[in-house]
C-alpha cells in the first residue's frame, strides 16, 4: 500500500519569492527518506508541496510534476482532500485539537470524513494508538483532553491521528524538534516500525537523527539568502554520511557550514 | 617597557553592593493612610470647607504623597516609585469598581420594594395612577421575545459573515465588509429604530397587514439585530483569528475539507470567546429603549404574538414608569431595572456554562 513518489522540476513560490527550484527526486515505497540542510533552504517547503499543504498559505503556489505511483497530484482534476488523505503529515509542534479528547483526536480524521460506526472507530483508535506506542500510556484516560498530555505524548498522538486514516505516505516536518531525547527516541523507534507500512519522508535538523532513521538522504542548500533552495545531493544515507560526492554536502555534515 | 594592563571591570555608579535593602515595616502603609485621613479631616473641618467626600479625596492624595515620601527616605527612590505606582493602580481599580458597586446597590435597595409575585405575574393592563399593584410580566415577555428573535437572526448571520471575512474573504471585497461592519458598530440605536420604522413598519409590513403599519415585537427584534450584528461579527472575527493556523493545517492534513475543518475544529475552539461576544451583544440589545419605543410602540397588556400589535420591553417599561406621574410608578421602574440586569446576568452565566459543558475538564 505504500507508494512511490516522483518529483520532477518542482518549483515553489511564496507570492513573488521563489523558495525552491527544480527539485528532482524519487522516493521508493516503504523507505524512510530524510531531508536535511540549513535553515531556509526549502526542505519544509518541498515537504509541504508533496501533500499540497504549501498552497494553503495565501499567494503560495507550486510548479512542476509530483506523481504518486504515476498520478500527478497537481493535475487539475485531482481532489486535494483525497491527496491529503493519501499523504498524511505530522507537524513540527504537536497540534492536537484542543476541544477533543484523546480518543476524539485519534479518530478525528475518520469521523470528519464521515465514518460513524462505533466499532470501526474503536478499532482504529486502538490500532493507531498501539502503532504510535501510546496505547499503554493513555488507554485508561481516552476521554481526557489530548492537550493534557506531555509534549512527546502529544506528538505520538498526532502520529496516531495521522496513521488512523490509513495514509500511504507519512510526511514529518521536524517532528522531534520540540521534544526531549527520550520522546525523540520513542518517535524514532516508531518510524522503524511504521516503515513496514508507510513511505516516510522526514525533515530534520538533527543529522544524527537522519543517519539513524533514514535509508536515503537528500541534502538541500541555498547559495545565499534570497536565492531559491536546490537539491544538492540525494543518495543512500550511508553514502551521504560516509563518502558524499559533493563537497558542499561534506562541509555541511561535518559542520563546516550551516 | 610596555605591559598591557587588563582593563578594570567598571561598575555602574549605582550598582548595589549588597542584596539587602531597608524595607518599610508592614504597618507603615496603613499608618500613613491613617495619618493622611486624620490630616485631611483636620484640614477639611478645620477650615470649614467640610464634607466627607472632600476628606476621602484629600486623604487619598495625601496618602500617595506621604507614602512616596516615607518610602523615598527609608527604601530609596526605586522602591518609592514602585509603591507609588502600585498604589495608583489600586486606586484606579477602586475608582472603576465604585460606580458599578453603587449601581448594583442602588438597584437592589430600591428595586426590592416591588420584588413580589404581582410584579412578575401581572401586566399594567387596567392599572390606573392610583393602583399600587401592576407588574412587568408583559415587558419581560416582550424583552425575551424581541432579544430572542434578534439573537436568532443575528447569530447565524454574524457567524457566517465572520467566517467569510476570516476564512474565505480575500482582497478588497473582504476589506470593504470589515470596514462597514466597523462603521455599523457606531450606529446610534435611534437610527436603527428609524431605519426599521421607515423600511419595515411603514413600507413592507403593511403589505401583510391590510395596508396598516405593523408595529410589532418582530419589528423591534429587527432593529435590535441591526445593533447586535456588528458586535457579533467583530467579536467572532477576533476569536476566529485567535485559532492557531497549525490546528487548521492539522485538520487539512487529515484530508478534512475546509468547510468541515471550520465547522468541527475552528468553531469549537473559538466557541467560548464567540459566546462572550454574543452575550455582549444580547446585553446591549436588551438595554435598548428607543428602537423598541419607535417600532413596537410599547403597551400595557400582555402580547405573546411578536408579529402582531404593540409589545413592550423591560427597558421601555423602565422609561415609561420613570416618567409616569403615579406615585407607585418609580418603584416599578426600579424593580424592572433590577430585573433587566438580573436577566442579562442569568443569560450570560447560562451561556457560559453551556459553552463550557462541551469543553473537556482539565
Amino acid at each position: 500500500m505504500a507508494k512511490r513518489i516522483d518529483a520532477t522540476n518542482v518549483t515553489a513560490y511564496y507570492g513573488g519569492f521563489k523558495a525552491i527550484e527544480d527539485i528532482n527526486l524519487t522516493v521508493e515505497p516503504k523507505t524512510v527518506t530524510a531531508l536535511i540542510g540549513p535553515s531556509g533552504c526549502g526542505k519544509s517547503t518541498f515537504l509541504r508541496s508533496i501533500n499540497r499543504m504549501h498552497e494553503v498559505l495565501p499567494g503560495a503556489r507550486v510548479e512542476g510534476d509530483l506523481t504518486i505511483d504515476g498520478q500527478n497530484i497537481y493535475d487539475r482534476d485531482v481532489d486535494v482532500t483525497a491527496v491529503r488523505r493519501m499523504i498524511g503529515m505530522v507537524f513540527q509542534r504537536p497540534n492536537p485539537f484542543p476541544t477533543m479528547s484523546i480518543y476524539d483526536n485519534v479518530v478525528a480524521g475518520l469521523r470528519l470524513n464521515g465514518v460513524r460506526k462505533k466499532s470501526i472507530l474503536d478499532e482504529a483508535a486502538e490500532n493507531s494508538l498501539r502503532a504510535a506506542n501510546l496505547w499503554d500510556e493513555v488507554k485508561d484516560r481516552l476521554g481526557k483532553p489530548g492537550a493534557g498530555l506531555s509534549g512527546g505524548q502529544q506528538q505520538r498522538l498526532c502520529i496516531a491521528r495521522t496513521i488512523a486514516v490509513e495514509p500511504q505516505v507519512v510526511l514529518m516536518d521536524e517532528p522531534c524538534s520540540a521534544l526531549d531525547p527520550i520522546s525523540t527516541l520513542a518517535i524514532e523507534d516508531l518510524m522503524f516500525q511504521l516503515k513496514d507500512r508507510f513511505t516516510i519522508i522526514i525533515v530534520t535538523h538533527n543529522m544524527q537523527q537522519a543517519a539513524r532513521v533514514s535509508d536515503r538522504t537528500a541534502f538541500f542548500s541555498i547559495e545565499r539568502t534570497g536565492d531559491p533552495g536546490r537539491l544538492v545531493e540525494y543518495d543512500d544515507t550511508q553514502k551521504i554520511f560516509s563518502n558524499p560526492s559533493v563537497r558542499k554536502t561534506e562541509d555541511y555534515i561535518t559542520g563546516r557550514f550551516g | 617597557m610596555t605591559t598591557s594592563v587588563a582593563p578594570r571591570p567598571t561598575r555602574p555608579p549605582d550598582a548595589p553592593e549588597t542584596l539587602r535593602a531597608r524595607r518599610l515595616p508592614r504597618y507603615a502603609p496603613p499608618a500613613v493612610a491613617l495619618a493622611a485621613l486624620l490630616v485631611a479631616a483636620a484640614l477639611a473641618y478645620g477650615t470649614g470647607a467640610g464634607g466627607p467626600v472632600l476628606v476621602v479625596v484629600a486623604a487619598a492624595l495625601l496618602y500617595l504623597v506621604g507614602l512616596f515620601a516615607v518610602a523615598n527616605v527609608v527604601e530609596g527612590r526605586r522602591a518609592a516609585r514602585d509603591r507609588l505606582w502600585s498604589a495608583l493602580i489600586h486606586s484606579a481599580f477602586v475608582l472603576a469598581v465604585a460606580p458599578l458597586a453603587s449601581v448594583v446597590w442602588t438597584l437592589v435597595s430600591r428595586g426590592a420594594e416591588r420584588l413580589d409575585g404581582d410584579f412578575f405575574g401581572t401586566s399594567m393592563n387596567n392599572i390606573g395612577a392610583r393602583d399600587p399593584d401592576g407588574g412587568a410580566y408583559h415587558a419581560i415577555v416582550g424583552t425575551l421575545m424581541q432579544v430572542g428573535i434578534a439573537a436568532l437572526i443575528t447569530v447565524p448571520l454574524g457567524l457566517l459573515c465572520a467566517i467569510y471575512v476570516v476564512e474565505y474573504g480575500r482582497g478588497r471585497f473582504a476589506a470593504t465588509i470589515r470596514f462597514f461592519v466597523d462603521v455599523m458598530t457606531g450606529i446610534p440605536s435611534i437610527v436603527a429604530g428609524l431605519f426599521v420604522l421607515a423600511f419595515w413598519v411603514l413600507v413592507v409590513s403593511p403589505v401583510f397587514n391590510d395596508g396598516r403599519p405593523g408595529f410589532s415585537g418582530f419589528a423591534a427584534a429587527l432593529a435590535l439585530s441591526v445593533l447586535m450584528l456588528p458586535t457579533v461579527v467583530r467579536s467572532t472575527e477576533e476569536m476566529l483569528r485567535l485559532v492557531p493556523a497549525p490546528l487548521r493545517e492539522g485538520a487539512y492534513a487529515l484530508g478534512v475539507p475546509k468547510w468541515k475543518t471550520i465547522l468541527r475544529v475552528v468553531l469549537p475552539t473559538a466557541l467560548p470567546g464567540i459566546v462572550t461576544g454574543v452575550m455582549l451583544a444580547v446585553a446591549r440589545a436588551a438595554g435598548e429603549t428607543a428602537p423598541v419605543l419607535l417600532v413596537a410602540g410599547g403597551g400595557a397588556a400582555i402580547n405573546f404574538n411578536p408579529f402582531q400589535d404593540n409589545q413592550s420591553s423591560l427597558a421601555l417599561f423602565v422609561y415609561q414608569q420613570a416618567g409616569d406621574a403615579s406615585r407607585y410608578a418609580p418603584a416599578r421602574a426600579w424593580t424592572a431595572a433590577l430585573t433587566l440586569v438580573a436577566l442579562v446576568l442569568v443569560l450570560t452565566i447560562a451561556a457560559k456554562l453551556l459553552s463550557r459543558r462541551n469543553r473537556l475538564g482539565r
